[in-house]
């Protein structure tokens, strides 16, 4: 069995209260940061730790503390990121529901390392029960004494809250959920300058994925060393993963990153295996917006080698013949499954979803939503398949935000790996599965 | 200069639970407190944001009633019309479709006879697709009010609707409380 971090208490149904939370261990931390530790040497901890962005972009997470201005006279601003909207991706929500305290102790641990005295979970608005839950969990560290002013006597103070967020994809990109924290529609900033410099009114703000921020009570615990040596190379520690789709047991998975696709998705500690009677024909292994691979690509690279689970094992490649780890949303098909039919399904998705502020992601989405309904019911032409591809790439780079990419990835990569399957359908005038 | 609407407020409950929420943010920057207001507005007001909400609300946090319009256009929890007292909606999105969330929304749409985006006559329910609920391990999944309700069959959608109808469910429902 792997090494957990986040789930190792996760089967007690009481995790939720800070008491059990306690019992487990929880809190421990506080003591340990608040009073021996600096600010300075906490980011020096999850530098060392390399611990990587949970929410997709995988960016190294002390690296990004680090760039907080110091300088500056305002107050700075921690807010986790609890939008979790990516297709696949179920992983947060999860986490939230059955071990709140988590994030709430690695709120305090990022916002005392941060010098921050104000934090915001940014849910999304569909959670109304999450929603609560937190609000409970948050009630009971103030009344511990956690949260509020002068935290265990430490002098460090810092409030919580949460705010729901009302559907809207894009307000899980980080400069959306801030104009959206701020109370305005959620159209993406242009960068630079980042969040870390002028981000939630316009102060030095780090935005952190539910995941990540959890991470850091483990660390500040056990120490960088200790979770450096979970995982491979530049992916340590784990990661959960979110498994949906075609498989025996869909679920969350807490899995050491290294451990290999195949490993991953059939032993039964994990997927165990395509569903009974069907074969393998196609996985999305990062969420909705990474290129998809198909099954021999899925399992080992181009050069033969097994892919892992990790940020470079998976993108191993480019997208030529790779894809990325992301959000972890591991959407798993069978070959039952119209290839046509699930692009068309995530473009509707992504046109739906565009703040409209650029023209290319704007415009191209709802193209390439038209254009792939043409092969799907029928009236596509051959001419139409570099179409769809001329459109991706006009979107790709384009835009003020990673929407317009992840919009145009899933399109490009499912022509590049599948597109006898388009061809297929221009020759049958429409969708030939089930 | 400006018209005071007074034909709605919130109720006591609502008006204090507002002025919470509203003083989690930093003075001065009382519009974050928007989106929580509108979604307590949302259930308070049947269902839905008609112009004379959206105007009340601009009002409690001095903003122009513009600036209130422009964000709820925004968000698609944010019902710009009236809505049935029950809205259902069917995640539509990749991991869910894998998993039959068409043949769900097919079996509601005969059940109740209207297509997606459609209230039944009597009012009751309107009928929803959706995109990705953050529940695609236990998919099909529909969310209805602040309940989600996953690892759908028609049998199971059949049996919860049998049951709202004989108790009037309602799914406008305050997120903050139980
Ligand atoms: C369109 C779009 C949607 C995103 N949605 C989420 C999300 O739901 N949750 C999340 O944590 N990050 C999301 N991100 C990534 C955030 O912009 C940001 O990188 C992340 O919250 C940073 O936290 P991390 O470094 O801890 O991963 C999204 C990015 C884009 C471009
Ligand atoms: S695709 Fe339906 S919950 Fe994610």
């Amino acid at each position: 069995m792997g090494k957990k971090i986040l789930t190792e208490h996760i089967s007690d149904p009481n995790l939720h209260k800070l008491e059990v939370y306690q019992q487990h261990g929880g809190y421990a931390s506080l003591e340990k940061a608040l009073k021996k530790m600096t600010p300075d040497e906490i980011v020096e901890e999850v530098k060392k730790s390399g611990l990587r962005g949970r929410g997709g972009a995988g960016f190294p997470t002390g690296m990004k503390w680090g760039f907080i201005d110091k300088k500056s006279d305002n107050p700075h601003y921690l807010v986790c990121n609890a939008d979790e909207g990516e297709p696949g991706t179920f992983k947060d929500r999860y986490l939230m529901q059955c071990n709140p305290h988590a994030l709430i102790e690695g709120m305090i641990l990022a916002s005392y390392a941060l010098n921050a005295n104000k934090a915001y979970i940014y849910i999304r608005g569909e959670l109304y029960y999450v929603l609560r839950i937190l609000e409970k969990a948050i009630a009971e560290a103030y009344a511990k004494g956690f949260l509020g002013e002068n935290i265990l006597g430490s002098g460090f103070s810092l409030d919580l809250y949460v705010h729901p967020g009302a559907g809207a994809y894009i307000c899980g990109e980080e400069t959306a959920l801030i104009e959206s924290l701020e109370g305005k529609r959620g159209n993406p900033r242009l960068k630079p300058p980042f969040p870390a410099v002028s981000g939630l009114y316009n102060c030095p703000t780090v935005v952190n994925n539910v995941e990540t921020l959890a991470t850091i009570p483990w660390i500040v615990n056990h120490g960088s060393e200790e979770y450096a040596k979970i995982g491979i190379g530049r992916s340590t520690g784990t990661k959960l993963i979110s498994a949906s789709g075609h498989i025996n047991h869909p679920g969350i998975y807490e899995i050491e990153l290294g451990v290999t696709v195949d490993e991953f998705l059939n032993s039964d500690q994990y997927c165990g295996g395509v569903r009974e009677g069907h074969s393998l024909k196609a996985v999305i292994a990062g969420g909705s917006s990474v290129p998809v691979l198909p099954a021999d690509l899925i399992l080992k690279t181009k050069a033969g080698e097994d892919r892992l689970m990790t940020y470079e094992s998976l993108s191993d490649g480019g997208f030529e013949s790779g894809t990325m780890l992301g959000s972890g949303g591991f959407i798993v098909m069978d070959e039952t499954t119209c290839i046509v039919r699930n692009t068309m399904n995530f473009a509707r998705f992504y046109r739906h979803e565009s703040c409209g502020q650029c023209s290319p992601c704007r415009e191209g989405t709802s193209w390439m939503e038209k254009i792939l309904a043409r092969f799907e019911y029928g009236g596509a032409q051959a001419e139409d398949i570099e179409l769809l591809v001329d459109i991706s790439k006009n979107i790709e780079g384009n835009t003020i935000c990673p929407l317009g990419d992840a919009a145009a990835w899933p399109v490009a990569s499912a022509i590049r790996h599948f597109r006898d399957e388009f061809e297929e359908h221009i020759r049958r005038n429409g969708c030939y599965f089930e | 200069m400006e018209q005071k609407n007074t034909t709605i407020s919130f109720s006591p409950d609502s008006l204090e639970l507002v002025n919470k929420i509203i003083k989690r943010y930093p003075e001065g920057k009382e519009r974050s407190a928007l989106l929580p207001i509108l979604h307590i507005a949302q259930a308070e007001f049947g269902g839905w944001l008609s112009p004379e909400v959206m105007d009340y609300v601009a009002d409690l946090l001095h903003l122009l009633p513009i600036e209130v319009y422009e964000v709820a256009t925004f968000y698609s929890m944010f019902n710009l019309e009236p809505v049935g007292e029950c809205v259902i909606e069917v995640c539509q999105t990749g991991p869910c479709m894998l998993n039959g969330a068409g043949e769900i929304i097919k079996h509601l749409e005969k059940k109740f006879n209207i297509k997606v985006g459609e209230t039944t006559p009597d009012g009751k329910f309107t009928l929803r697709a959706v995109e990705c609920l953050a529940a695609c391990g236990t998919a099909p999944v529909m969310k209805v009010g602040t309940e989600y309700h996953e690892n759908l069959t028609t049998e199971k959608v059949d049996e919860l609707v049998n049951h709202w109808c004989k108790c009037g469910k309602m799914s406008h429902l305050n997120p903050y409380q139980e």
